[in-house]
């Protein structure tokens, strides 16, 4: 299922991490954050620990862990923050290489880079081992509000079709000359921007009526009929029962 | 504005006799749009079970609105619609629209799931089928329309012509009463056209056609309705009202260069 739609963060594969149900696994990786982030700052090493349960993760689910650190460099605009803080920080300073840091500062940043750079690889993870028509379909049986699964449903698959549309908009701008590489030329682009909202409009209405023809009222049905079993709940959960014991750990430590 | 529709009168078709009811009967349907404008002005219009009918007429003609009253999209201003005996009526929507298939004109507006498979099952898991009954229901539209390798595919990957016969799936999965089309062989090559046209004569269906293309109602259809100005302006055999020039010239119709019929 979802063929068609492989987005860059997915890693097509048939591990057991891939096969579990999207709604395990969404629930897991939200647990598995709220753990990371319970975690007090001070304990240095349990953040270590987080990180070795991530890798085994993604031992089972194959995915290389150079993959992975690619793909992470999405937090890098982040970090930038973060790194600002040892120097705007408050007392006690410390001197390092002739720099004077702030400590509570040193500690502020170093809690959001490992807090953040851990949420950010458990999402990775998820994305990575469950393709987007699934996340949907977890979030709908986790009971998400029907109205923001129709919403989501409908966008993944009308993105392709509207940028389409764009292209094709754009391809007949060109054709008639115009040349988008001055300041002053971009009236005509925003104006193309304008008729894509209203034709992306109608093509809402079209698109309800035939959901109302096909007997839609209100929300997407249930099409798929497996089941999620206890074991499943039982496999996917266990990792977070590892970053449980190591928050339990990092509050007794500190 | 699409579910208020004012229950008419039961007709005779409701009656449980030896022959079925019609699979399509229109009485006196008349319909204004609220800006005041009236686009329907009295259409009788009967279809029985197994006829294919082509609804021809110029661009404004009321053909689009006509279509929509079929599964109570439109509430009827006047007159009545039954669909295989049961009235157009807000209590029977549901039972209605899975009676009424309708194949809208562009595919892209009626496959909206993000899968082939999935869009297919739309229709009959909203009318209640599950398990293994959908999953059948699934199978026989996609083979009947030659697309059962492609279910798995998002509808974005596939051929215009392939996805008009994903549309026919969608809808045939509903097991309708009866099937409306709009302008099926729309920007179709002639390849994808003659295909379509091999799987819709080999459905056996009832089926109501809006088209502009004169030679497929000619190919696909054994009767045609011409409306025009919100009326009804000639029923009969397509090869008949096609051959008849003054008719043809006063409706705006017109056979493509090079056709004419004897």
């Amino acid at each position: 299922m979802g063929a068609g739609h492989a987005h860059p963060l997915y890693l097509a594969g048939t591990s057991p991490v891939h096969r579990l149900p999207s709604e395990v696994k969404i629930v897991a990786a939200f647990l598995g954050v709220v753990c990371v982030v319970a975690t007090p700052r001070e304990a240095f090493a349990v953040f270590g620990g987080y990180l070795l349960l991530l890798a085994a993760v993604w031992t089972v689910a194959r995915i290389p862990p150079g993959w992975m650190a690619r793909r992470s460099l999405i937090e890098a605009p982040f970090v930038v923050l973060a790194v600002l803080l040892p120097f705007t920080g408050a007392e006690p300073r410390l001197e390092w290489l002739g720099l004077s840091l702030s400590e509570p500062g040193l500690l502020g940043a170093w809690n959001i880079l490992v807090k953040g750079t851990l949420g950010v690889l458990t999402s990775l993870t998820l994305a990575a081992t469950t393709p987007l028509r699934d996340l949907l379909l977890g979030l709908q049986r986790l009971h998400a509000p029907a109205l923001v699964v129709t919403i989501a449903t409908l966008m993944l698959r009308y993105i392709d079709v509207i940028a389409g549309e764009a292209r094709r908009m754009r391809l007949a701008r060109i054709s008639r000359g115009h040349d988008p590489r001055f300041l002053w030329q971009v009236g005509a682009t925003a104006r193309g921007v304008g008729s894509l909202f209203v034709r992306s409009y109608e093509r809402g209405e079209r698109v309800h009526l035939a959901m109302l023809a096909r007997g839609w009222v209100g929300e997407m049905p249930q099409l798929s009929d497996e089941s999620t079993t206890r074991r499943h709940w039982v496999a996917g959960l266990s990792p977070v029962g590892a970053a449980l014991a190591l928050a339990v750990t990092g509050w007794l430590i500190t | 504005m699409a579910d208020h529709v004012t229950a008419p009168e039961p007709t005779a078709g409701t009656l449980r006799g030896s022959t079925p009811p019609p699979s399509l009967q229109v009485c006196e349907l008349a319909f204004a749009y609220p800006d005041g404008h009236q686009a329907l002005f009295g259409i009788d219009l009967t279809i029985s079970r197994g006829e294919r009918v082509a609804l021809l007429g110029p661009n404004g003609a009321g053909k689009t609105t006509l279509v929509l009253h079929l599964n109570g999209i439109l509430p009827a201003g006047h007159g009545s619609v039954t669909v295989g005996g049961l009235p157009v009526a807000k209590e029977n929507l549901r039972e209605i629209r899975r009676r009424v298939g309708i194949v809208f004109q562009d595919p892209d507006d009626q496959l909206f799931m993000p899968s082939v498979g999935e869009d297919v099952a739309f229709g009959p898991a909203n009318f209640g089928v599950t398990g293994d009954a959908l999953r059948a229901r699934v199978d026989t539209a996609l083979a009947t329309v030659g697309m059962s390798e492609h279910r798995d595919r998002s509808p974005l990957h596939l051929s215009g012509g392939q996805r008009r016969r994903v549309a026919l799936a969608t809808v045939l999965a509903c097991e309708p009463e009866i099937l409306v089309l709009d302008e099926p062989s729309s920007n179709l090559d002639p390849v994808a056209r003659r295909e379509l046209a091999e799987v819709l004569l080999g459905l056996g269906a009832t089926m109501l056609m809006v088209t502009h293309d004169l030679p497929y109602a000619l190919q696909l259809c054994p009767r045609s309705v011409v409306l025009d100005d919100g009326e009804v302006v000639a029923d009969g055999p397509t090869r008949e009202l096609l051959a008849d020039p003054d008719l043809l010239r006063r409706h705006r119709l017109e056979l493509p260069y090079g056709f004419t019929l004897s």
